[in-house]
């Protein structure tokens, strides 16, 4: 149960670990966007730690890295195929970015600090965990961002008419400030230093 | 000309780190220190345009004339690292010199997705092999340049008093931020 729980608030990849920022930035210009890219990540992050966390006493050492690669790689093309055939409006929105989740530094770092060395049931916990934390990140930046761009959130109006919309949110640079006031905010929740 | 524009607009208006987010991790990572910096931007500049050169060839002469485009991921991530490892090995032989300098910050480009970005949007713009070589490398100055300034900002920020909470990462992204902003100032440079 720890390892499941560990990915969610204490580790979570984003706020804390601060890995895989690409897509986190990138595609969270609003809610669905997050909860795709979060979902996809997940799995792959899953699936390839299942596939490693069973064959890990089969890996050469050398090659460790390049196997775990090709592995990443063959599930995200499955992701990728997939998108393609059945929400090809999401699909061409997170456009490069979601074969991008190949360098994904959670799912190699996951690989080579969990699921290579451990028992699969576990591996499956913790790829669930950090996965599921690393969804919750995109979502709510996803959120706040398309909130605060157009007032809605997931398409819904919450602010009125009156709403000017913020342009800068969907920006690079207001994707920057969003995550740097969220990292900040979680950090003084958590009381960390 | 269109070439021209090709390389300013990769450097400067669509940078890399600050527009697509690409290289994020070494940009928020590894930027302490001028120097480093420096280093391992050359370091993904050279890796970026041998990547941008190979690639290419591999996605027009393989992928696409034997039509197996679905293995395009699993074809560019091994010949980037292999491609990582084979210049390591080279300058070890024989720029001992150099490697010590770029050693360390080597093995890191296999999973910065600056490379692998920089494949993926070759194809996706379908460049010719020219323009497809200039944007690996203009690719790879832009990253240089952003790291450097980064560095350097990082180097004066050390010594403020920041508040708590945003010591570390949250600093760093809020000044990355800004820099984006100000990036945003070249736009217009390259005629869309």
């Amino acid at each position: 149960m720890q390892d499941f729980v560990r990915g969610l608030w204490k580790e979570n990849p984003v706020f804390v670990q601060v890995l895989g920022m690409c897509p986190t930035l990138a595609v969270t210009t609003s809610l669905i966007n997050g909860i795709s890219m979060g979902l996809a990540t997940t799995f792959v992050l899953v699936a390839s730690g299942l596939v490693i966390s069973s064959v890990r006493k089969l890996l050469p050492d050398q090659v460790r890295i390049a196997s775990f690669m090709i592995i990443i790689s063959s599930f995200v093309t499955v992701v990728k195929l997939l998108f393609e055939a059945h929400i090809p409006e999401i699909s061409s929105q997170l456009g490069p970015y979601l074969p991008l989740i190949v360098t994904n530094c959670i799912i190699l770092g996951r690989q080579e600090a969990f699921a290579s060395k451990q028992p699969v049931g576990r591996s499956l916990l913790d790829a669930l965990g950090m996965g599921i934390g690393f969804a919750l990140a995109l979502v709510v930046l996803g959120g706040v961002r398309e909130l605060l761009y157009q007032g809605t959130i997931g398409g819904f109006q919450v602010f009125g008419t009156w709403y000017k919309s913020m342009v800068i949110m969907v920006m690079p640079a207001g994707a920057f400030i969003s995550l740097s006031l969220l990292v900040a905010l979680f950090q003084r929740i958590s009381g960390r230093k | 000309m269109e070439y021209f524009f090709i390389f300013v607009a990769i450097v400067l208006t669509q940078n890399f780190v600050l527009h697509y987010f690409l290289g994020i991790c070494p940009f928020l990572g590894v930027s302490d220190e001028m120097e480093g910096a420096f280093g391992m931007g050359i370091a993904t500049t050279f890796v970026m345009t041998l990547t941008a050169i190979i690639t290419w060839n591999i996605n027009t002469f393989i992928l696409e004339a034997f039509n197996v485009e679905f293995l395009e991921y699993v074809t560019f991530i091994l010949v980037i690292a292999s491609l990582v490892q084979l210049v390591e090995m080279f300058l070890r032989k024989y720029l001992p010199e150099l490697y010590e300098t770029l050693g360390i910050y080597l093995p890191l480009i296999t999973t910065n997705c600056a490379v692998l970005g920089l494949a993926l949007f070759m194809v996706l713009r379908e460049y010719n092999f020219l323009e497809s070589a200039i944007f690996g490398f203009g690719a790879g100055i832009g990253f240089t340049l952003a790291l450097v300034i980064m560095a350097g900002i990082r180097g004066e920020l050390s010594e403020e008093d920041i508040p708590k909470p945003f010591r570390g990462t949250a600093i760093t992204l809020l000044v990355a931020g800004l820099l984006a902003l100000a990036f945003m100032g070249f736009s217009g440079l390259v005629p869309s």
